[in-house]
């Protein structure tokens, strides 16, 4: 499993490098100039010489290579001088944010926490909450509790999530001032009311997003489940006398989550890409808020680093999916 | 064959009588298990035959509560496991039953192992369930039942998965788990249906070997008439959900009185003589029964069919007494058929059987 692991690691590195590529060219392609926000009264040649500084006058290929080995050396150098306060880095030129003039990576570290508590608390709620009603639907089917489910998460599913955003705003926020509209980035947890205050501005972004990952990943555990309700293992368990809550958690469950894991395994990326909305939506300043201020400033670097981490955390996921699959079910090894 | 001198002696293991099953589809019903009455006694072997679709399997999956309900709906009868009516029971109750009492082999060894779960696990649960054995003890006796049923190497098999067993070792440690609580039944549903020929043989002879064994009484589901020849005490025909023909196999094979044994008896190709003619098959197909039957369900197929086959449905008498002549009420020749008497050739061998 381990060199199977490796091998797709290196298969996955000419697949990237070949992402990176068309990401820069793509990006570069689009109109605009990193000058494009500062002020008309700045004289040409002063322009001329940010440019020139930004490194913004290199022909493509020549930033491309430069950005490749800042990306690949120069970042994880960074990053290890920051965990182990070593100088590996010794002071070479960093990706720098055209907008900010910042790291970019210093940047995403900023917004990653934002992002991943937001987002990461509505997908594990998700998941906590979709994986029983999607076994007790399959194991009821057709109920009263099944149809509503469905319903329900055919709701969930289809109902874009800046309406459902908008409109818990407009009801728990707007109307019934339960909770607060905007997310306040700069709130620290310290004390048990800050605790409260954070739980209660995460509440509306994190249900959004937990409505829309259980409505899917609920789908999915109830037809894994349906499916192998019905085999003839279960009914092999059943004629051993086995109690029907270990006939279900135990034979069908197992075996039911074994397509759901890889979807969720595959969905993670996604996360990042679908928290942009959400974030706009409740003003989180997360990832998916840097992401569309550098897209709106023309903020070449930084746009396509994250969208290079987009691709990068796809294929990682993928291979993940992969060895999960492997390891829940017996009868695939990675040779 | 084996027993055939003193099974008349002891008294059922299992006792059904009049058992009605149905499934309930919402816009209709079908009627799959139609007042069927059979039993089976201590070390015993039933042979239940019949095509596909004539409610073998059916009928033993209700018994203990196996089909899926809704749609299935046991709608009376009487199943005495030792004299206790399991019918009544809750499904908690019987569930203890399954598996400890009551075993289970089916057909398809392929799909009735978890495959993520390793053979030793599943081996070890009824024992834990039933048993009250902790994972230790149960998975040193799952060792010695692995070695029963002639897995070798099977400590180390234990920790091995389903998919990595072939076929007829996957079966026996089906029987395995079956075996696992010592039940007073095993209930076989076409176990070497699935397998190839020689393996089959192998499973029918290990089945036998573990019946002397350990004394159980067996219920034997298959198509094969040439396994029940072998080894069954008693065989049962059934059709339409309904039994239509039972008696002990020597009887039964000398003199098949049911229309619908005598063709199901000349579908088998014979191995010696010239292959002259092509094989024989019994026109048209099971009915599929959307009412409680109420005339004879072999009718459409029945060479003998006359008025009173359309409008009467016949009950299951006895025709003669058991030739291994007993006492007990319960053995002898029952048939279901109002033309037994007229069938020809019937008369004389029912004569001879009599005599």
């Amino acid at each position: 499993m381990l060199t199977y692991a490796l091998r797709r690691l290196l298969l996955a590195i000419p697949t990237l490098l070949l992402i990176s590529l068309i990401i820069f060219l793509m990006v570069d392609l689009a109109p605009g100039s990193p000058m494009s926000e500062i002020p008309r009264s700045i004289p040409p040649e002063a322009r001329q010489k940010m440019i020139e500084a930004l490194g913004a006058d290199q022909p493509v290929l020549v930033r491309y290579l430069l950005w490749l080995r800042q990306f690949f050396l120069i970042e994880p150098a960074y990053l290890i001088d920051g965990w182990f306060g070593t100088s590996l880095g010794g002071g070479a030129q960093r990706i720098l944010s055209w907008q900010s003039r910042a790291p970019v990576f210093d940047v995403i570290g900023q917004r990653l926490g934002q992002t991943m508590t937001v987002i990461g608390a509505g997908y594990v709620i998700a998941v906590l909450i979709a994986v029983p009603i999607g076994v007790y639907s399959a194991y009821r089917h057709y109920s009263w509790f099944d149809q509503v489910g469905t319903f329900i998460a055919m709701i969930g599913y289809s109902v874009p999530t800046f309406f459902t955003g908008v409109l818990l705003i407009v009801i728990f926020a707007v109307n019934l001032g339960w909770f607060p509209s905007y997310y306040d980035t700069s709130l620290t947890v310290t004390d048990f009311a800050t605790f409260k205050r954070q739980v209660w501005q995460m509440a509306l972004p994190v249900t959004v997003l937990a409505l829309f990952h259980a409505a899917e990943i609920s789908r999915y555990t109830r037809s894994s489940m349906l499916d192998n309700l019905g085999q003839d293992y279960v009914r092999t368990a059943r004629a051993k006398g086995l109690l029907e809550p270990q006939v279900v958690l135990k034979h069908a469950l197992r075996n039911s989550l074994i397509p759901v894991v890889t979807v969720l395994a595959l969905g993670m990326p996604s996360i990042f890409g679908g928290s942009i909305i959400v974030e706009q939506v409740f003003k989180v300043n997360g990832i998916g808020a840097a992401l569309i201020g550098a897209i709106v400033a023309n903020d070449l670097p930084m746009v396509q680093t994250l969208t290079f981490i987009f691709a990068v955390l796809i294929v990682v996921f993928n291979l993940v999916a992969d060895l999960l699959y492997g390891m829940l079910d017996p009868r695939i090894r990675y040779e | 064959m084996q027993q055939g001198g003193d099974i008349g002696a002891t008294r059922p293991v299992l006792d059904v009588r009049r058992l009605k099953t149905v499934f309930n589809l919402g816009s209709a019903e079908v009627h799959a298990v139609n007042d069927v009455s059979f039993h089976v006694r201590r070390g015993e072997l039933l042979g239940v035959v019949g095509e596909s679709g004539s409610g073998k399997s059916v009928t033993m999956m209700s018994l203990v509560g196996l089909l899926a309900s809704p749609p299935a709906e046991v709608r009376g009868g009487e199943v005495l496991l030792d004299g206790i009516d399991i019918l009544k029971l809750t499904p908690r109750a019987l569930s203890d039953i399954r598996g400890a009492r009551i075993g289970f082999v089916f057909q398809d060894p392929m799909t009735s192992l978890n495959p993520v779960l390793t053979v030793g696990d599943q081996l070890a649960e009824p024992l834990i369930r039933h048993k009250g054995m902790d994972r230790r003890r149960a998975a040193a006796r799952a060792v010695e039942l692995l070695e029963m049923v002639g897995i070798p190497d099977a400590r180390a098999r234990m920790s091995g998965y389903p998919h990595q067993f072939s076929g007829g070792m996957r079966q026996r440690v089906m029987i395995a788990i079956a075996l696992a609580c010592e039940p007073d039944l095993l209930i076989a549903d076409e176990p070497t249906t699935a397998l190839d020929v020689t393996i089959q043989a192998q499973i029918i002879d290990l089945m036998q070997d573990l019946r002397q064994k350990l004394g159980m009484a067996v219920i034997w589901i298959t198509h094969d008439l040439g396994v029940v020849a072998e080894i069954a005490d008693r065989v049962m025909v059934m059709y339409g959900g309904q039994v239509v023909e039972e008696a002990p196999v020597r009887d039964l094979f000398a003199a098949p009185r049911h229309p619908y044994t005598r063709a199901l008896l000349r579908t088998v190709p014979a191995l010696d003589g010239a292959r002259l003619h092509r094989l024989n098959t019994i026109e048209g197909q099971p009915p599929i029964l959307f009412e409680a039957p109420g005339a004879c369900s072999f009718r459409h197929r029945c060479d003998h069919a006359d008025a009173q086959c359309a409008c009467v449905n016949p009950d299951c008498c006895k025709v003669a007494a058991a030739r291994d002549a007993t006492d007990d009420p319960k053995s002898g020749h029952f048939v279901a058929c109002h033309h037994v008497p007229a069938l020809p050739g019937a008369e004389a061998r029912a004569v001879a059987v009599d005599a």
